[in-house]
């Protein structure tokens, strides 16, 4: 059994290692946020928040620079509307998978998986590709100038709509399969009607789930950055004005600032959204 | 409940499916393939024909980097399973109750920090005057900073911190599904550690692995910010050329060659993926 001791302890060691491994670099991007120093890097020269608060150069602060700020705001905007987009569309989806039955349906349930496991970056092209298309059709045949279908926020939450349908589907449908159809007969046995059954009972029954799905979207379109590469215009998100200070500027401890908070927000809404998903202690 | 409205539910329900898929996925999908087939021939004038993949073939530079980029995603898969493997069966099977959802937390949250912060907190790393390089000098054991980025190996460590996740997460779900039994029953019946691990284990997580493998693989090989921040601009990765065909130059027919090649390669390694382990993509990948 002496072996077998020595074994479990270098496997505890190897998880620990992997866990430092998977924490360094965010550790790194997090603690140069509060070094007073114009380099993200050691040595360490002292607490500071002027990252963060600063309004003057040359340690322009996060919360006083324009185009950050502007950068933040969109991400926010696409953010919400993408989110809430493919959860109503992803409800719609758990429902015609979960409760219809119809022909090609396993074929059809897999072409809702694909858009998971095409690249971003594909996926931005390709969408980008056809609203060209699509928008120079309407210029030439009716002399209409669709600017919503060249670059711009427009495109950019149809690309991440595009993707995002297809997690909020697979999260809102692994809930409704838990539902315990039962209760609706009981409802309608009742004599409520189909619209009330489903206000009444089947949807605030899916409530958790609507709502880790909507946070899971916007988390993700807030940090997607390959399919918004693509199909980004003038009003860029704030990975995109992130990774074009960082290419253009080299990197600044403002950059560490914004990655805090991003830790920070994301960090946040997962909790909630964990904390939605766990079964109340009544139920 | 008259049949009637069944099929209008079912209808109503069909709608933002089909605009969805149609709009968003096939028709665009059909688009690129549409544009790649185009050659240019005067201002606004264009012919049918291969000469974008016939160029593209041609080309050693691209035709070698969509071969680095594949072989290079197929090595951060198989670390990637060889690295996660261990941790998840450690957050399945060994760990207590208690400290397996803090574990499994844990690893969750690099997920749900963009790519770009991954990246850059790396760059703070390991560049020449980063973090470690300092540290290293001012310990004493090397006599000047070491550039650390801009090669293959950090580049591929790179790759697998972030795809590793997307590994264990399938691996935790279908390893805690295993009952305990079955692994005494290897050892009662008189099996090695290792004959337990290749004819129990391995086969009973087989659907958790190929759906890492695939997930971990499609992300690694449509990877952008990761090759490029950590591999500098010299870092020869497949997006980046149908980033800089789009983008930079604006041929869109030779970017929309690239980036149907790119997919239908990668849809024939996850194919030939799944026919090799005898698993379906709706059984593995949609399982989570």
């Amino acid at each position: 059994m002496q072996g077998s001791r020595h074994l479990l302890w270098i496997y505890r060691a190897y998880v620990v290692i992997f866990f430092l491994y998977l924490v360094s670099p965010l550790l790194a991007a997090g603690v140069f946020a509060f070094n007073d120093s114009m380099f993200p890097s050691l040595p360490w020269q002292g607490f500071t928040l002027d990252w963060f608060f600063s309004s003057e150069g040359p340690k322009l602060g996060l919360f006083h620079d324009d185009r950050l700020l502007q950068g933040l705001g969109n991400s926010f905007y696409i953010g919400v509307i993408v989110a809430a987009l493919s959860v109503a569309a992803g409800t719609c989806n758990a429902f015609l998978f979960e409760r219809k039955q119809f022909p090609f349906k396993g074929a059809l349930y897999v072409l809702m998986v694909v858009p998971l496991v095409i690249p971003g970056v594909i996926l931005g092209i390709s969408i980008l590709v056809f609203a060209s298309m699509v928008a120079n059709f309407a210029d030439q045949q009716f002399g209409l100038f669709l600017t919503w279908l060249r670059p711009g926020i427009p495109l950019v939450v149809l690309g991440q709509f595009s993707f995002l349908t297809t997690i909020t589907s697979l999260v809102i449908a692994a809930r409704l399969q838990k539902f315990d159809i039962s209760l609706e007969e009981a409802a309608l046995n009742l004599g409520a009607s189909r619209l009330r059954v489903l206000l009444t009972v089947t949807l605030p029954f899916l409530v958790p789930a609507l709502f880790s799905a909507f946070v899971v979207a916007f988390l993700v379109s807030f940090e997607n950055f390959n399919t918004t590469l693509m199909l980004v215009g003038s009003d860029a998100p704030l990975t995109v004005t992130m990774y074009d200070r960082m290419v253009k500027a080299g990197s600044t401890p403002v950059l560490n600032a914004v990655s805090v908070v991003l830790m920070l927000g994301s960090g946040g809404l997962a909790l909630l959204s964990v904390l939605a998903q766990r079964p109340r202690k009544a139920g | 409940m008259s049949r009637d409205a069944g099929r209008l539910s079912l209808i109503l329900l069909f709608m933002p499916f089909v605009l969805w898929i149609g709009l968003l996925i096939i028709l665009p999908q059909l688009g690129i393939g549409y544009y790649s087939l185009r050659e240019k021939v005067g201002f606004n004038q264009f012919e049918f024909g291969l000469k974008n993949y016939v160029d593209f073939i041609g080309e050693p530079v691209y035709r070698n980097t969509l071969l680095r980029t594949a072989w290079m995603s197929i090595l951060v898969t198989i670390l990637a399973l060889i690295a996660g493997f261990p941790v998840a069966y450690y957050i399945a099977k060994i760990a207590k109750e208690r400290s397996r959802a803090a574990l499994f937390l844990m690893c969750l949250i690099p997920l749900w920090v963009s790519d770009l912060v991954r990246a850059y907190g790396w760059i703070v790393l390991l560049r020449e005057t980063g973090v470690i390089s300092t540290a290293l000098v001012k310990m004493g054991i090397i006599g000047q900073p070491v550039e650390m980025l801009y090669n293959d190996i950090t580049v591929v460590m790179g790759l697998v911190y972030t795809v590793i996740l997307f590994m264990i997460v399938p691996l935790v779900s279908t390893l805690q599904g295993m009952d305990d039994a079955l692994l005494e029953a290897g050892y009662n019946l008189g099996g090695s550690r290792l004959t337990v691990f290749r004819r129990i284990i391995v086969p009973y997580a087989m659907p958790g692995i190929v759906s890492g493998c695939i997930i971990t693989f499609m992300l690694t090989a449509g990877s952008y910010l990761t090759p490029i921040l950590l591999g500098g601009k010299n870092s020869s990765w497949f997006t980046e050329q149908i980033y800089n065909q789009f983008i930079t130059r604006y041929n869109w027919e030779s970017g929309s060659a690239f980036g149907v090649s790119l997919l239908v390669f990668t849809s024939f390694v996850v194919w030939a993926g799944l026919r090799l382990t005898g698993q379906s993509l709706a059984t593995t990948v949609a399982k989570d």
